[in-house]
C-alpha cells in the first residue's frame, strides 16, 4: 500500500516542487470558477435557469445558517463561507472520480490542503474579531482525517472485494464528502460568530466605560 | 520483532482503543439530541445543526487516533527500523 500521508511529486516549478494533489486542486479550482463563470453569464431575474437556481439555493440556505448561528444580516460572511463550502464540497466530490483513476485521491484528503485552509479560517477570524490556534488545527487534522480515512477504507475493500461491494462505499463517501463540506463551514460561522459576539463585548464594554 | 512490527501493532491498538471512548460519546450525543427532537420538534433545525458541529468534535479525538496509527505505520516504524539497522 502506498503512503498514504505523503504525496507524490510530479515535477518541480523552479525551486518548488508540484505533486499530484496540486494539479488536482487546479483541475477542481477549474471547474469551480468555469461554472461560476457559466452561472454569472447566464444570470436572469424573470426566468433564471436550473444552474442559477441551485447556486441561489445553495446561498440562500448558507444566508439562513449564519443567521441562525451569528444573529446578524449573513453578507459579509457570505463570499468566506460560500466559497470554502464549494470549494470544498467539489474538492471532496473528486473521491468519485478518483476511486475510478488508481493513485489518485482527493485534494483534501491530504494535510497541506486542509492546513491551508484552516490558515484562511484562521486569518479570517482576527479580521471579524479574535482567533484561536488549537481549533485551526483541529479543523484542519479533522477534514484531512475524515477524507483519508475514506479513502484508506475505499483501497482496503477494492483489494478485497473488487466487484460490487465499492459502490455502497463509493455513496458513503459522497454523504461524507458532503457533511465534511457543511462541517467545515457551519465551524468557520461558529468561529466567527464568537469572535464577532466577543468584540461586540467589548466595544459595549469600551462604550460603557 | 522488528520495531516495524512493533509499530504496526502499536497502530491497531491506537485506532483500536481510541475508537471506543468517541464511539460511545457519539452515540449518547445522538440519542439525547433524538430525544429533544421528538420533544420540540420546533427546534430541529438549531438540534441538527449543533449535533453536527458536537459529532465533528467528538469524532476529532477518533481522527487523532488515526493519525498517530497513521504516522507509526508510515513515518515511526520505517523511521525506528533505519535507526535500529545504524545502531547495529
Amino acid at each position: 500500500m502506498p503512503n498514504p500521508v505523503e504525496d507524490m511529486v510530479l515535477f518541480t516549478l523552479g525551486p518548488i516542487p508540484v505533486s499530484r494533489i496540486i494539479v488536482v486542486t487546479w483541475c477542481v479550482m477549474g471547474v469551480v470558477i468555469a461554472l461560476a463563470a457559466v452561472v454569472r453569464a447566464n444570470l436572469r431575474v424573470r426566468t433564471p435557469g436550473r444552474l442559477q437556481q441551485v447556486v441561489e439555493g445553495m446561498l440562500d440556505w448558507l444566508g439562513a445558517e449564519i443567521r441562525g448561528i451569528v444573529g446578524r444580516p449573513p453578507e459579509p460572511f457570505i463570499p468566506l463561507v460560500a466559497s470554502l463550502f464549494i470549494f470544498i464540497l467539489a474538492a471532496n466530490l473528486t473521491s468519485l472520480v478518483s476511486s475510478l483513476v488508481p493513485g489518485l485521491k482527493p485534494p483534501t484528503a491530504d494535510i497541506t490542503t486542509t492546513a491551508a485552509l484552516s490558515t484562511v479560517v484562521f486569518l479570517a477570524v482576527p479580521f471579524y474579531g479574535v482567533s484561536d490556534v488549537s481549533r485551526t488545527l483541529a479543523l484542519a487534522v479533522r477534514l484531512f482525517g475524515n477524507m483519508l480515512s475514506g479513502e484508506i477504507l475505499f483501497g482496503v475493500i477494492l483489494a478485497l472485494v473488487p466487484f460490487f461491494l465499492p459502490l455502497p462505499l463509493m455513496f458513503l463517501s459522497l454523504i461524507t464528502g458532503t457533511i465534511q463540506a457543511y462541517i467545515f463551514a457551519v465551524l468557520t460561522i461558529v468561529y466567527i460568530g464568537g469572535a464577532v459576539k466577543v468584540s461586540e463585548k467589548h466595544e459595549a464594554k469600551e462604550t460603557a466605560q | 520483532m522488528t520495531m516495524e512490527m512493533v509499530a504496526m501493532i502499536v497502530a491497531g491498538a491506537t485506532i483500536a482503543v481510541g475508537s471506543i471512548g468517541p464511539a460511545i460519546g457519539e452515540a449518547r450525543v445522538a440519542a439525547s439530541a433524538l430525544e429533544s427532537m421528538a420533544r420540540q420538534p420546533d427546534l430541529a433545525g438549531t438540534i441538527t445543526r449543533t449535533l453536527f458541529v458536537s459529532l465533528a468534535m467528538i469524532e476529532s479525538t477518533a481522527i487523532y487516533c488515526l493519525l498517530v496509527s497513521m504516522l507509526l505505520l508510515f513515518k515511526i516504524g520505517p523511521l525506528f527500523e533505519k535507526a535500529v539497522e545504524a545502531a547495529q
